[in-house]
């Protein structure tokens, strides 16, 4: 733990041996390497999207415009229902502010306070969870159009464009409402091969984050932290999902702003 | 966990030898491990220098090894072939020089000399360990698929490594590499974070960074080479898995095989190289450093005198790691790239030539007028100097753009690579195992077979890769599984390059007889060696302050404090010609 009084240790004991020089337990010590590793890792996802967009013309002229990947509302698809970025935004604010509570959860637990870490880190993993579940309407959408086949179209002759640019039809029956989707051509598939693969990718993190947090969780339960004397885990957790956040905001960044 | 509180249980015979959670037992584990994946390693060598150095001859020797499927009528399958150079790279690269070079000597050294009681996690180590042994076992199975190991090379490069109808390696066998490979980096991460947060938080009382011996400092760096490059390469597998099963196309674009268009396109093989290499260039080091660590510490030690420029020595391995990361593209000169690019990648990587020879000029000079102790350990070190010169040499030729080009995929490049990493790591590791096998095991291995096993290595060594330069620059390509049935080799110029193959040949067989002298020595002199003492080699370092018994904890009282460096060698005013670390300094005595 850091403390005031470790300020005052001059460099040359600090790295003297015997105790930590950054102050830090080794637990901790070996998460920040992991998430640089991690960190690494995204890193050559990112760069691939960028070297694979920037190193073909025509890669650049098909690929859709980042603000205008993903335009849909939940329950809204009439002709005029576009929305750009609103759907992503949402969903990085929901991701940020489980952040937020994963940081009240972590400084509860500085408090030995046991109810609030529950509290927060509950909130945290419900975050979580409703992200995942915004990204899989997100790529539903994308897969089976906007609400797959329960959604009742009024344009139902126009084609309509899919992410990569592809064209499909919507399917409709007698009564005028939408009952499938008739692909008419896939576009270039390099785009939607890196989306939906670093999407995928960061979705999987996500996942195994909130699956820490509720191991966390349960064990803030049975009250091993507390018999521990501190709540040094749910920090160890807590530096993971902020990890997982800022590569959110990359993610974000590379595909739906740039 | 602290040490302590595990320090007097009982172990069974499962705790003890197989999920041991002591530092020792796993860097044995690991070394064993390394030691059979380097028999498999060299063997599949022998066989494919069998069919190199007499091509098309019948052999009964292969058919006895490959069978009917792969040497029919004893002739080496083609196919086999590519598989057997893919393998043979693999393992020796990953397996014996990475996971078992970094895996043994990290394990056993760091809390030894750093005087720990154990690594910071001895679980996660533990885990590290199996994954290791997982990924060995899942690699050697994959030689027995029936459509054959991966063959793409050890690189694999797509598109031959993404389509199963492009070579038959490609199928299961892929599948397998692919797998095995992505436990082999995750175990990798769990032993590199463990030496990294070790080495940071739990040196003894004294252990500044600056009197950390050279061993560990070579560790420490690689293991963070280890956590900033693996990554990379996890991407790229992850990648490649999705383009084989998925049928993505982020490394294939317009492939035609076998009058087949293949759907993929818009991709990119050169994405795969430049992922690959950024992990492949560093992967170099991870290799070269610990066996530059060992060896410094052997050559201080055996020629009685203080490590030259000990503070040079750390700064050249940061400014070895650094580059390390900014020189990939020169394994990519012939790919396209921009030319003034390519020029960038020169100078990047001619730059390492200069901290490179910082280590060289060290080493020569502490040797220079040292009192010289030939151990076998001294010997394989100086092997490792003359290695590395020779190799670095050579890496001149191939830094530069212009002249690259020229001998671009031919056997100088496989020379190159295997004087400097192979060759270099692979004495540099003999030199370790000689050297600390009376710490490992409490005996000590036969100096004399060690003479004898050090002077048949060296000679078959530089009979191997000498005369491969001269083939590679006459022109014969890598990879090629018969040379004999071109034209171009019809010439007097390329009859020599056939004769050449079969004196090298002939070296690698010899040279590979010759290690069974180094395994009977290894795992005769476990039981039968002479009786250690505690410190045999007179050395300083904390180590040897242990029991020679390996007790739980290393140090069976309280943990040794130290007050100096550790190469006070031959100290002027010093009774002896060494101090251990463990002795203070005494009045008016200056630190280094």
């Amino acid at each position: 733990m850091s403390s005031p009084a470790s300020k005052q240790i001059d460099s040359a004991t600090l790295w003297g041996g015997k105790i930590s020089p950054l102050s830090i337990s080794y637990g901790k010590l070996m998460m920040w390497f992991f998430l640089v590793s991690d960190a690494l890792t995204f890193g050559g996802l990112l760069a691939s999207l960028g070297f694979a967009k920037f190193s073909n013309p025509e890669n650049i002229a098909a690929w859709p415009a980042g603000e205008q990947v993903f335009t849909h509302m939940p329950f809204l698809h009439g002709p005029d229902d576009v929305y750009p970025l609103l759907y992503v935004a949402l969903m990085t604010f929901i991701l940020i502010v489980s952040s937020v509570t994963m940081v009240l959860a972590v400084e509860a637990g500085h408090r030995m306070d046991k109810r609030g870490v529950i509290k927060w880190l509950t909130l945290t993993v419900v975050g979580g969870l409703i992200f995942l579940g915004s990204q899989v309407w997100e790529w539903s959408t994308f897969i089976a159009g906007p609400d797959g086949n329960l959604s009742t179209w009024n344009d139902n002759a126009t084609l309509q464009h899919n992410v990569y640019g592809g064209e499909y039809e919507p399917i409709v029956d007698s009564h005028g409402h939408t009952i499938g989707t008739d692909v008419k051509s896939y576009g270039p598939t390099l785009y939607a091969d890196f989306f939906f693969f670093i999407t995928g990718f960061h979705g999987f993190h996500v996942f195994t984050g909130v699956l820490f947090n509720i191991i966390i969780l349960l064990n803030v339960f049975k009250g091993t932290y507390e018999k521990r004397g501190h709540y040094e885990m749910v920090e160890k957790v807590g530096l993971y999902w902020h990890f997982i956040d800022l590569v959110w905001v990359f993610v974000f960044t590379f595909f739906y702003l740039v | 966990m602290s040490a302590t509180a595990h320090a007097h249980h009982k172990d069974s015979f499962i705790t003890k030898y197989l999920f041991s959670q002591d530092h020792k037992m796993i860097g044995k584990q690991f070394l064993i491990t390394a030691i059979f994946m380097s028999i498999i390693g060299v063997f599949l060598s022998v066989l494919f220098r069998i069919q190199l150095g007499w091509p098309g001859e019948s052999s009964s020797f292969l058919n006895t090894f490959l069978g009917d499927t792969w040497a029919p009528e004893g002739v080496l399958n083609r196919g086999m072939y590519l598989g057997l150079v893919t393998i043979h790279g693999t393992i020796m690269v990953f397996f014996v020089l990475t996971g078992g070079l970094s895996g043994t000597f990290s394990n056993i050294l760091i809390p030894l000399q750093i005087g720990a009681r154990d690594m910071a996690s001895g679980f996660l180590n533990m885990l590290s360990y199996w994954m290791f042994l997982l990924s060995s076992l899942l690699m050697v199975y994959s030689l027995f698929l029936e459509t054959g190991p991966a063959s793409a090379g050890w690189t694999i490069y797509p598109p031959l490594s993404v389509f199963e109808q492009a070579i038959p390696g490609s199928g299961n066998g892929m599948n397998m590499w692919l797998i095995s490979m992505t436990i082999f980096i995750a175990s990798s991460l769990i032993g590199s974070l463990n030496y990294i947060v070790t080495v940071l938080n739990l040196r003894t009382k004294g252990m500044k960074m600056t009197r950390l011996p050279l061993t560990i400092w070579a560790f420490f760096v690689t293991a963070i080479i280890g956590v900033l490059s693996f990554p990379v390469l996890v991407s790229a597998v992850v990648l490649m898995i999705m383009d084989r099963t998925l049928g993505t196309s982020f490394y294939i674009s317009d492939v035609i095989i076998g009058g087949e268009i293949m759907e993929q396109s818009g991709g990119s093989p050169i994405l795969y190289e430049h992922l690959f290499w950024f992990l492949g260039h560093p992967e170099v080091y991870i290799i070269l450093l610990p066996a530059l660590g060992l060896t410094s510490e052997i050559i201080s030690t055996n020629a009685r005198k203080p490590i030259f420029g000990y503070r040079a020595m750390i700064g050249s391995i940061l400014a070895i790691a650094f580059l390390s990361f900014i020189v990939w593209g020169h394994h990519m000169f012939v790919t396209g790239m921009n030319p003034f690019l390519g020029g960038v990648f020169v100078f990047t990587t001619l730059l390492i030539a200069i901290p490179s020879a910082v280590k060289v000029f060290n080493y020569i000079t502490t040797l220079w007028r040292g009192n010289l102790r030939f151990t076998p350990a001294m010997l394989f070190s100086i092997g490792l100097v003359s290695a590395f010169i020779t190799g670095g040499v050579t890496g001149i030729i191939l830094a530069d753009s212009a002249l690259d080009i020229q001998v671009h995929d031919t056997m100088f490049v496989v020379a190159h690579f295997h004087v400097v990493m192979g060759l270099s790591a692979i004495l540099g590791m003999f030199a370790g195992i000689y050297h600390w096998y009376p710490k490992m095991y409490g005996t000590m291995m036969n100096t004399k077979l060690g003479f004898i096993h050090f002077w048949i290595t060296i000679v078959c060594a530089y009979g191997v890769f000498l005369p491969m330069h001269f083939v590679g620059i006459g022109g014969a390509p890598r990879r090629y599984y018969d040379y004999s049935v071109y034209q171009e080799f019809d010439s007097i110029q390329g009859q020599m390059i056939l004769d050449l193959n079969v004196v090298i040949s002939i070296f690698a067989i010899i040279g590979a007889l010759g290690q069974i002298i180094f395994l009977f020595n290894f795992f005769y002199s476990i039981k039968k060696g002479q009786k250690a003492v505690q410190n045999p080699w007179k050395s300083n370092t904390l180590e040897w302050t242990t029991p020679v018994e390996h007790v739980h904890g290393n140090w069976p009282g309280e943990l040794p404090t130290v007050y100096r460096w550790p190469y006070d060698y031959s100290k002027p005013g010093a009774e002896e010609d060494y101090i251990p670390q463990t002795v203070p300094l005494k009045d008016g005595e200056e630190d280094h």
